[in-house]
């Protein structure tokens, strides 16, 4: 069976970590959790993956399956404060979620309007500000659409990618983005499988870089990868529920 | 020896203004049934010091807040607390706006009982902008790489906290059995009065020695509360009581359902209790 675009997704998720090693991949949303663990399976085995909770793990877990330490299943403790110990250190690359992204790589998980009196309350910045500073951040968006691309943030949670330590992807349910536009602006890297580029244009609320000539595919998930992701990690297809096919 | 109070003692004893930390994380092993005590009471005008949750959006609901200090407020599974949301929304409470590990700092630089501590964390966003009090220091050593530019992050001072915890003795020693302690300890000594809620008192404690978080020389006071924390997690105790947190959050929109929520009986999520 063909690859579903949830699958796509999460394997597009799992190619941010690509070459990073032996460190915590902190991931937030489905596709997002599914490509590191993903990462892990394959081509980035010496990755860091957690429960969700507070336990490193043996193995890249399924998704919503508790490590059992009583079996060994763990091999690791990662409290919350260990966590915003860890942002610090630098040893982690994050892929979060934005309410709004803007063409600098600024993300809002804040506040929508005035942020002193807001239409709409979102979580707070939460570790964004010091994510993007201090660690590797990627975004997962599993909705692209203008209401998120934004021109300006209203709230800048995460910082821009020129001040960022290393603002590395964007991944939606169209495409992959990265901040190599002119001036450490937003570019199309890829359009998933099936995706015109003129809708990622439309559903982006500014001038996206590298839109006009000819735009990459993104890579289509192997065999084995295909496999994992049904078979291990996500029997359940939890990811189509956040990218429907 | 004994500090053992009641909710009710312990919610009368906070006085209007005070600065309150309140221990868990998110919808995570919140002292709700302090909580509950304290929106019963006739404090107001309070300073929530919280990682937030339904701890927030209850004390806002019933008024009793004037500013929130918190790098989010959530109920986890469902992300956003919706009495917070409507009191930031209508303009009814302040707001210090922290990243995560500005407010570690924060309590951290309180239980050590320093003017700050700095880090980085919070530069290049808007956590300066819409904190105009916070100050920016420079390493006196030579910087490594950058312009050694830090936040000094202030004390996060509590004149009073609530935490839950699994169990405490009499004494006011407070274990922790789940898998994470969350920013307790810290809630704790960050404060001048601290005052837990558990799920059993007990004479003496078994378990791991890393177990025993809170030390009675922290503790003001100590209350019996089985299924404290519900509708919130206390793992390993219980989980999140999903279904009442659902209920919870409809609430908002559906008055109908405050009753279990906002009335004077035990609270919500314990019709369940063994």
């Amino acid at each position: 069976m063909a690859a579903t675009r949830a699958e796509v997704c999460a394997v597009a998720c799992a190619e941010a970590w690509r070459g990073d090693g032996e460190v915590l991949a902190a991931a937030m949303g489905t596709c997002s959790v599914l490509g590191a663990r993903l990462a892990r399976l394959t081509f980035e085995p010496e990755l860091l993956t957690t429960d969700g909770g507070a336990l490193l793990t043996r193995e890249a877990l399924p998704l919503g399956r508790a490590a059992d330490p009583a079996a060994g299943g763990a091999e690791g403790w990662l409290p919350f404060r260990d966590h915003l110990w860890l942002v610090l250190h630098g040893r982690r690359h994050v892929m979060m979620g934005a309410s709004q992204l803007d063409r600098s790589g600024r993300s809002n998980i804040s506040a929508i309007g005035p942020w002193e009196k807001p239409d709409r309350q979102l979580l707070g910045v939460r570790g964004a500000p010091g994510n993007t500073l201090c660690n590797p951040t990627s975004y997962w968006i599993p909705r692209h659409s203008r209401r998120v691309f934004v021109p300006e943030v209203d709230m800048a949670s995460g910082v821009a990618a020129a001040t960022a330590r290393d603002l590395r992807r964007v991944v939606t349910d169209l495409a992959v983005l990265d901040f190599g536009g002119p001036g450490r602006t937003a570019r199309l890297v890829s359009v998933h499988p099936g995706v015109a580029v003129r809708e990622v244009r439309e559903r982006t609320g500014f001038e996206l870089a590298g839109a006009d000539g000819e735009v990459p595919v993104t890579r289509e998930p192997t065999g084995e990868e295909l496999r994992l992701l049904r078979e291990v990690l996500d029997p359940g297809g939890l990811r189509d529920r956040e990218v429907p096919g | 020896m004994s500090k053992v109070t009641t909710p009710e003692a312990i919610a009368a004893s906070l006085s209007d203004g005070m600065t309150l930390g309140i221990g868990g994380w998110g919808s995570r092993r919140k002292p709700m049934e302090l909580v509950r005590a304290v929106c019963r009471s006739p404090v107001r005008d309070l300073t929530v010091v919280s990682c937030g949750g339904p701890d927030v959006g209850m004390l806002c609901a019933h008024g009793k807040v004037r500013r929130v200090v918190a790098p989010f407020v959530t109920l986890d599974s469902i992300p956003l607390e919706p009495y917070f949301r409507a009191a930031r929304e209508s303009g009814a409470v302040e707001l210090t706006e922290y990243d995560e590990g500005m407010f570690l700092f924060g309590l951290l630089a309180a239980a050590h009982r320093l003017p700050f501590l700095p880090t980085p964390a919070g530069l290049g966003s808007d956590v300066l902008r819409v904190n105009p009090g916070l100050r920016t220091v420079r390493s006196p050593y030579p910087a490594g790489d950058g312009e050694g530019l830090l936040v000094a992050v202030p004390p996060l001072r509590l004149d009073a906290a609530l935490v839950h915890l699994n169990r405490a003795d009499p004494r006011g020693n407070g274990q922790y059995l789940g898998p994470d302690p969350y920013l307790d300890d810290l809630f704790a000594k960050a404060s001048d009065r601290c005052y837990l809620s558990c799920e059993r008192i007990v004479d003496s404690f078994t378990g791991p020695a890393q177990s025993l978080l809170i030390s009675r020389a922290m503790v003001a006071g100590v209350a019996e509360t089985p299924r404290g924390a519900l509708f919130t997690s206390c793992e390993p105790d219980y989980g999140r009581d999903e279904e009442a947190q659902r209920r919870y959050a409809a609430s908002a929109s559906d008055p109908a359902l405050r009753a279990e929520f906002f009335g004077p009986g035990p609270g919500a999520g314990r019709t369940e209790a063994a």
